[in-house]
């Protein structure tokens, strides 16, 4: 009887359809969401993640009412992500049907939203989002600072003492995407998932850069997160949900 | 038609475990806070999410206690999460919370050194794990014993009475993932999330006469 680690596909959603970019641009279309998210159900998957992309106020609606469709076909425990900045907002989309919601940006600019947003909500359906790129040089110790708006922009605060700070703050979870890595396929950056997962007690999803299924293990293995997201090589069937599975357990790692 | 009563307490969501009992079986579900709803339903649901003392306060003030008492002894009732929590004697959540106190037992905190196999184990428990069925009961119908269910808590139940767990689960310690006695089943474990078998139990609760 062990706790099995979760391989969660992540759905990038703009206007209602699935996107998925490269390095946040170059954006491929890849379907309905709700659609998308009944086959990953069917076939095993432990979790589903929607990101909203949509800058849109109407978009915004879109998206509750995917939510709202997903939660009354799904099963399975569903995240969504993407310009939560309010308390209403997350009370939106709880209401919808989301279980989990994932603070990014709005937490780096006021870290106390991630509190109150904890102890009205509950930690278990608070998510903090962690944007990371490696800053050191080099042949430096490495070092990875937070970086907002898709990556371009740098804070100067360490990922890791942030990642400890979040939880500190009441976060349930961190899902932690490696901005050098996101799109690239060559695998997460290991380095910092390793180091946050260390630093902090609560379980950390790593995110960004899975091209091939050694990579969802060596997340696990190396990195130790407690779960692997994934959207390309999902979306566009390069591999599925039991397949993914079956070479997890291939490596001694409990998949349900 | 029948109904069940999903109780409403301010305190997270409850869409979830409407849309899968509606899922599951033709039945009303009114998701109330009203006691008088609740006594004239023919089943209910207790669910829960957040911290204890907040939803034990919540109870109170939609004045639920009662109802709550009466209904989970005299028709199919069915506890979840912090929904099955709040049916022991405490809890140690915020320092301490008196509780229902259907079920003997406390409510204890995962801690912040737990391991299994000398690997350290995060807090909340968050994921599919594995029930092990410790009573031969009808909400256990077409479910195979050691199936996986999805759990997020950070806060476990301590039965005080072995012949109540239904089912249990480890996490670096064992715990009760379910309880049982007469007309009253609870699980830590969120079957609205737990997809094929967590659909299952649900239609057994439905289709339950709460005899067993």
């Amino acid at each position: 009887m062990t706790l099995a680690k979760r391989i969660i596909p992540c759905l990038d959603v703009e206007n209602g359809r699935v996107v998925k970019g490269v390095k946040f641009e170059n954006i491929r279309d890849a379907g309905d969401p709700v659609e998308i998210a009944r086959r990953y159900n069917e076939q095993g998957a432990d979790e589903i993640t929607f990101l909203d992309i949509t800058a849109t106020l109407e978009g915004r609606d879109t998206m509750l009412q995917t939510v709202e469709r997903m939660a009354s076909q799904v099963f399975i425990p569903l995240t969504v992500g993407g310009g939560v900045r309010t308390v209403n907002d997350i009370r939106n989309l709880l209401n919808a049907g989301a279980d989990k919601v994932s603070i990014n940006s709005a937490a780096v600019f006021t870290p106390e939203f991630v509190q109150e947003a904890a102890q009205r909500f509950g930690s278990q359906s608070i998510i903090v989002a962690i944007d990371a790129k490696q800053v050191s040089a080099v042949g430096e110790p490495p070092r990875w600072e937070i970086f907002t708006h898709g990556g371009r922009k740098p804070t100067g605060i360490d990922a890791v003492e942030w990642a400890k700070k979040m939880e500190s703050f009441g976060a349930g979870e961190i899902l932690l995407t490696s901005m050098d890595q996101d799109g690239m396929k060559n695998g997460f950056d290991l380095g910092v998932t390793r180091a946050v997962s260390d630093a902090v007690n609560i379980p950390v999803i790593a995110s960004g850069g899975v091209g091939n299924l050694q990579h969802l293990a060596d997340g696990i293995l190396l990195g130790k997160a407690d779960a692997v997201l994934a959207a390309s090589i999902f979306h566009f069937g390069e591999y599925t949900i039991p397949e993914a599975k079956a070479y997890l357990a291939s490596q001694g790692i409990v998949v349900r | 038609m029948q109904t069940i009563a999903v109780i409403d307490y301010g305190m997270g969501n409850l869409h979830s475990v409407g849309k899968a009992l509606e899922h599951v079986g033709s039945t009303r579900v009114q998701i109330t806070s009203d006691p008088q709803v609740i006594r004239d339903a023919d089943r209910v649901v207790l669910p829960g999410v957040g911290a204890m003392r907040d939803c034990m306060a919540e109870m109170q003030r939609f004045e639920l206690l009662d109802v709550i008492r009466e209904v989970s002894q005299d028709r199919p009732f069915l506890g979840i999460c912090v929904g099955m929590q709040a049916l022991l004697d405490s809890s140690e959540e915020n320092g301490g919370v008196p509780c229902l106190g259907l079920f003997p037992g406390q409510v204890r905190y995962f801690g912040q050194n737990l391991q299994i196999d000398g690997e350290r184990l995060k807090v909340p428990h968050m994921g599919w794990n594995t029930v092990e069925q410790r009573l031969d009961h009808p909400l256990w119908h077409n479910i195979p014993d050691q199936s996986r269910f999805y759990f997020v808590h950070s806060y476990y139940v301590q039965a005080d009475n072995q012949r109540q767990v239904a089912g249990s689960c480890e996490y670096g310690l064992p715990f009760a993932a379910a309880l049982a006695d007469g007309p009253c089943f609870a699980v830590q474990f969120h079957p609205e999330k737990s997809h094929t078998n967590g659909l299952q139990l649900l239609q057994n609760f439905v289709a339950w006469d709460g005899r067993w």
